[in-house]
């Protein structure tokens, strides 16, 4: 996996399982990697992962069935998609509005 | 676990561990950093028992590694800096070797030596020091021991076998196992080694995880200059700068803004760390 340079590594790894929910490459009820597994698989501290699954677990996200592994949530679409939307809008897309004010483009003219 | 207290070591006049104080857990990777001298090789071979600590002591889950019992050295594997190169072929080191620990597992030494891209059937003698060194570590993981030291392994590796070598860490070994990487490779074991800790000259000026790194530094990647940054460094597209974390804010542990942040700010340092 390539991470980039200012984000947490075990944020960047939510955010590649969440991009994977919303791809559809997992679904619902579907078993990820074991904490090991996913560490050897990327090269990450099996503790990192940790951490990534305990938020993930805390966000609704996945879920841990004990003694078998962890999960994806039944509605773990519908929770990344909100908390996705929500954060598009209020970050990303004021963002994007100030450059394009900067850079004299209309919004008008992205429409149609 | 590891405990080692107060533990000291000099090479007749030069004193070069003093007071070495910490607890190393199980189920981590730690990754054992400091300048030439510090006396990281001092303090692996101490733990695993070729040298006798003159202060101090080291509790290896209840047992003293100096005492070199036939069950603690069983169950621990110091691959150093330098190794041998033997007049046989690896599958035969292995096999003769191997007989020494416990856990070996010859299955698990070919399917290493495989994933390194490595020939078993080479002689040691006869191969560059990379694939020796491949074989050396292929050979450590297959030991399956609980408590396992490396000197420099990724000294000599291929671009590919550093990759490779990140994933065997975890793949192959214990999941009770302590592991102890001392590097001045960062850039080799970054996202593997945690807790971190930096040795100084006779002192441990930080052991602790990412988490609790993050916790208390904050790593600004930003162009913006901070005023009240500890540590900044110009890097291609802006700067790495480290400060105290206040806003309780999580970023990224740069590993060696880290070491140069910390032996700017020794006292500093291990006062946020300490409480």
């Amino acid at each position: 996996m390539e991470f980039n340079s200012n984000k947490s590594i075990y944020l960047q790894i939510c955010d590649a399982i969440c991009e994977q929910i919303l791809s559809g490459t997992l679904k619902p009820d579907e078993r990820i990697p074991s904490v090991r597994e996913y560490g050897s698989e990327i090269g990450v501290n099996p503790n990192t992962i940790m951490r990534s699954y305990e938020k993930l677990t805390a966000d609704g996200i996945i879920y841990n069935r004990r003694g078998i592994g962890y999960f994806i949530s039944p509605d773990a679409l519908q929770t990344v998609l909100e908390a996705q939307r929500k954060e598009f809008m209020e970050e990303e897309l004021p963002q994007i509005l100030r450059r394009m004010k900067l850079l004299g483009i209309d919004p008008s003219t992205l429409v149609g | 676990m590891i405990t080692i207290k107060d533990l000291g070591f000099a090479y007749g006049e030069k004193a070069v561990l003093k007071n070495i104080t910490m607890n190393l857990e199980e189920g981590r990777i730690y990754g054992l950093l400091g300048e030439n001298g510090v006396g990281k090789t001092t303090l692996l071979t101490l733990l695993c028992g070729l040298k006798k600590p003159q202060r101090g002591s080291i509790d290896t889950d209840g047992r003293n590694p100096y005492d070199r019992q036939p069950s603690l050295l069983s169950d621990q594997y110091y691959l150093s800096d330098e190794v041998p190169a033997m007049n046989m072929k690896a599958a035969d080191y292995a096999k003769y070797y191997g007989k020494f620990w416990e856990g070996f597992d010859m299955d698990k030494f070919i399917e290493v030596m495989g994933v390194l891209e490595n020939d078993p059937q080479q002689k040691m003698n006869q191969m560059s020091f990379g694939q020796l060194k491949k074989t050396y570590i292929a050979f450590a993981l297959a030991c399956n021991t609980k408590y396992l030291f490396m000197d420099e392994p990724t000294n000599g590796l291929d671009i590919p076998s550093k990759a490779q070598f990140r994933k065997a860490i975890t793949k192959y070994t214990r999941e009770d196992s302590i592991i102890l990487i001392s590097t001045h490779q960062v850039r080799d074991l970054e996202n593997i080694i945690d807790p971190i800790i930096i040795l100084d000259r006779q002192d441990v000026l930080l052991n602790a995880t990412l988490e609790e790194i993050s916790q208390k530094l904050y790593f600004d990647y930003s162009s913006e200059r901070m005023e009240d940054a500890l540590y900044s460094e110009m890097v291609p597209g802006g700067n790495i700068q480290v400060c105290l974390n206040q806003s309780g804010e999580d970023s990224k542990v740069n590993i060696e803004a880290l070491f140069n942040t910390v032996h700017l700010h020794k006292e500093l340092i291990k006062g946020i760390f300490n409480k």
